[in-house]
């Protein structure tokens, strides 16, 4: 585990992952792809009619814990505004981060990560210009607020996961969520000048 | 926020407030962004300077009173303008909101 860097010479951002590690990136972008993609945009227990002639978007703050914390109420005291900038705002920042977590799933395929990962010495070196690294970056983001989100992460609770029974699921989860957060960490260094 | 490694900001000496009060009167609406426990201060220092082309010394200094006193003013305008640094501060991952100067 060596996270990301600077290639000095063609400035690319450099990371090289184990193949477990290129399927475990895959397979959580591709549950955040499904989370964005999945809840109706629009709430459905509307008029058929009223919602088929909206197509703005979405006025109300999702149900899902995770999606409430990626687009969070812009106006809290203000509920007629926060819908309104709720209706411009929702759809294109949904697109934007599917598309950023997709484009990491087609980017470890891309360095060879086969569909099944079945290889146990696979090794995949990812090589990202300055642009890509900068949505890897943020969607980086998006997947450790879902994982926070889902595990009750708070500030300065180091002491309950050291406590936590090493083969509880919740345990395992927050390593991944502490391995994302290194991997982001050895990215932001990579891209700071 | 959270640092999993040894972070290199060093703490500055803290001047308040954010805004200039010149620019405040013009400027009747800001963009707050709230503490949260997951981002790293690494990362909100980056958005800050890249987003908003903050020299790293101010990004450095925004991102402290984030993480110390929970939220901080990182720019001020008009509201259309504020509305679309929120809107850019969702898409980083960063929990922003916008209010009226002094409300």
């Amino acid at each position: 585990m060596t996270g990301f860097a600077r290639h000095r010479r063609s400035k690319r951002v450099i990371a090289t992952f184990t193949g477990f590690e290129a399927d475990l990136l895959r397979s959580l972008a591709g549950q955040l792809v499904e989370l964005l993609r999945n809840e109706a945009a629009v709430p459905e227990e509307r008029d058929p009619l009223e919602a088929m002639l909206d197509f703005t978007g979405p006025t109300t703050e999702p149900e899902d814990p995770v999606l409430a914390r990626l687009f969070p109420s812009a106006y809290p005291h203000d509920d007629e505004a926060a819908a309104e900038f709720r209706r411009f705002t929702e759809g294109t920042l949904r697109d934007g981060k599917a598309r950023a977590a997709s484009s990491i799933i087609d980017a470890l395929e891309e360095a060879g990560l086969p569909a099944e990962l079945d290889d146990d010495g696979l090794m995949i070196d990812v090589e990202l210009p300055e642009e890509e690294a900068q949505v890897w970056l943020r969607s980086f983001t998006d997947l450790r607020l879902a994982l926070a989100t889902r595990l009750g992460v708070e500030e300065d609770d180091e002491a309950r996961w050291a406590t936590m029974p090493e083969d509880d699921p919740r345990n395992q989860a927050h390593d991944i969520y502490e391995w994302i957060g290194y991997l982001q960490e050895t990215l932001v260094r990579a891209l700071m000048r | 926020m959270s640092a999993p490694s040894p972070t290199e900001v060093a703490p500055t000496e803290q001047e308040s407030p954010v805004t200039d009060p010149l620019v405040a009167s013009t400027s009747p609406w800001v963009t707050i962004v709230w503490n949260d426990p997951v981002n790293l201060m690494s990362y909100v220092t980056y958005v800050f300077q890249s987003y908003f082309g903050y020299a790293k010394k101010k990004a450095e200094k925004l991102m402290l009173e984030v993480h110390r006193d929970g939220k901080s003013a990182v720019s001020s305008g008009s509201r259309e303008e504020m509305e679309r640094d929120v809107q850019a501060m969702h898409e980083f991952g960063l929990w922003a909101t916008l209010e009226k100067q002094g409300s």
